[in-house]
C-alpha cells in the first residue's frame, strides 16, 4: 500500500503552513488514519513546538536520510493520538542536508511501514527545501492569506506544482491542488477592507478547501502546543475540521465567511 | 451598517484596489511562465539597446514566448512615448504614444 503525500505549502512564510499542517495531520490521525508529519524546514523546525513534541526530539528527519538513525528511531509518537507520528527537521545549517533520494527513501519507508497520509511542511520560499516537499506529493494544500502579496506567490506555488514534481515529469495525473485561506476576518471582508473567498478564488482560478478564520485561539494552542484542530470549541478548530472531512471526500458548507447578524440596536449603533 | 459606521465610511474598498492590482499581476506572470529563463536577461539588452536611439522605460518592453504545435513565437513590442530622444534622427518618435509591434519566429 502507499501512503497518500500531501504537502503543505505557500511560498511566501508566516501565512499558517506549519500551523496547518499540525491541523491536518491531527485531523486525519482524529479520523482513524494512520499519519506521519514531516517538517522539512532544515534550519529552522518548528513543528516540533506546534505539535507539542519539541523536548522529545533525538533523531530527526536529517538523520534518517543519512542513515544515522532508523526511521521507527526518529518517528515521535504523539501524546494524543497514537497513530500519529512526528519527523522533526534537523536544526543543522547545511541546505543541503536532504535530497531527492533520500526524501523518497524515507518516504517509501512509511509506506512500507503502513502510513495512510504523509502531511509533509514546506518551508517558505522557492528554493530546495520546499521543492523537495512538494516532489512526491499526490495532493498539495496551498496555504493562502487574503493579502496581495500571499496571493501572488501562491499563484507562483501552483505553477510549480504544476510542472516541478514527480507527477508533473511522469505526465501522468496532476497533483490535485487544494487552497487553503486562512486569517479570514469576515468583519473586515464585509467592509471591503480585505479579499474575501470570492475575490482569491477568482484571482486564483481554483476553489478553496477550506477558510480557517482569523482566531486568538491560534495562538493559545501554538503556546500550549496543542494543534488548534483538537481545540473543538474554537472556530478555527472547527473549520480545520471541516477541511479535513472534505480531504477525505465529504461535502460540508464553509462556516464562519459571513459576519454574523447584528440586533436591532447594534444595527442602529453600531459596533 | 448602523449610523456611526455610516459617518466614519471610507471613501474606497481598498480590497477592490488589492483584487484589480492582483488581476493584472497574476495575469502577466501566468503568461510569462515557463518562458525560457533568458527573456529577463534579454529584456534589460534590449533596453539598453533601444535606449540609445529612443527614450523608454522597462515597462514598455513586453517579451512573450507563445507556443504552437510545432514553433514558438518570441513576441517583442516596445511602446514609444512622446518623450525626447537621446540621438534625435535615428528612430520615430511621435507626439503621441504609439505602438511599435514586431514578431519575430524562433524555431
Amino acid at each position: 500500500m502507499t501512503a497518500e503525500i500531501i504537502v503543505v505549502t505557500s511560498g511566501k512564510g508566516g501565512v499558517g503552513k506549519t500551523t496547518t499542517s499540525a491541523s491536518l495531520a491531527t485531523g486525519l490521525a482524529m479520523a482513524g488514519k494512520k499519519v506521519a508529519v514531516i517538517d522539512f524546514d532544515v534550519g529552522l523546525r518548528n513543528l516540533d513546538l506546534i505539535m507539542g513534541c519539541e523536548r522529545r526530539v533525538v533523531y530527526d528527519f536529517v538523520n534518517v536520510v543519512h542513515g544515522e538513525s532508523t526511521l521507527k528511531q526518529s518517528l515521535i509518537r504523539d501524546k494524543r493520538y497514537d497513530n500519529l507520528y512526528v519527523l522533526a527537521a534537523s536544526q543543522t545549517r547545511d541546505k543541503e542536508a536532504l535530497n531527492q533520494e533520500g526524501v523518497e527513501k524515507v518516504l517509501d519507508g512509511l509506506s512500507a511501514e503502513g502510513f495512510e497520509y504523509v502531511v509533509c511542511d514546506s518551508p517558505a520560499g522557492i528554493e530546495k527545501g520546499a521543492h523537495l516537499a512538494m516532489y512526491f506529493a499526490d495532493q498539495a494544500v496551498v496555504v493562502v492569506n487574503p493579502e496581495v502579496s500571499s496571493v501572488r506567490d501562491s499563484d507562483r506555488i501552483l505553477g510549480l506544482l504544476a510542472s516541478k514534481t514527480r507527477r508533473a515529469e511522469r505526465g501522468g495525473e496532476p497533483v490535485t491542488q487544494h487552497l487553503l485561506l486562512t486569517r479570514y476576518n469576515a468583519h473586515r471582508v464585509a467592509i471591503g477592507e480585505m479579499l474575501s473567498v470570492k475575490d482569491v478564488e477568482e484571482i486564483l482560478g481554483i476553489s478553496v478547501i477550506g477558510v480557517i478564520p482569523e482566531s486568538a485561539n491560534v495562538l493559545t494552542a501554538s503556546n500550549n502546543g496543542i494543534p488548534v484542530i483538537v481545540d473543538a470549541e474554537s472556530q478555527a478548530g472547527q473549520a480545520y475540521s471541516d477541511t479535513v472531512a472534505r480531504i477525505l471526500g465529504e461535502e460540508r458548507s464553509l462556516r464562519f465567511i459571513d459576519v454574523p447578524k447584528k440586533g436591532f440596536l447594534q444595527r442602529v449603533f453600531g459596533g | 451598517m448602523g449610523i456611526l459606521d455610516f459617518l466614519r465610511r471610507k471613501p474606497e474598498a481598498t480590497a477592490t484596489v488589492a483584487r484589480e492590482r492582483l488581476r493584472i499581476i497574476v495575469a502577466q506572470e501566468r503568461s510569462t511562465r515557463g518562458a525560457p529563463d533568458y527573456l529577463p536577461m534579454m529584456r534589460n539588452e534590449l533596453l539598453e539597446v533601444i535606449k540609445k536611439y529612443v527614450h523608454v522605460d522597462i515597462e514598455d518592453i513586453n517579451i512573450n514566448v507563445e507556443r504552437g504545435a510545432d514553433h514558438e513565437i518570441l513576441e517583442l513590442s516596445v511602446t514609444l512615448s512622446g518623450g525626447p530622444e537621446p540621438k534625435p534622427g535615428k528612430a520615430q518618435t511621435g507626439g503621441k504614444s504609439g505602438k511599435a509591434g514586431r514578431t519575430a519566429k524562433v524555431s
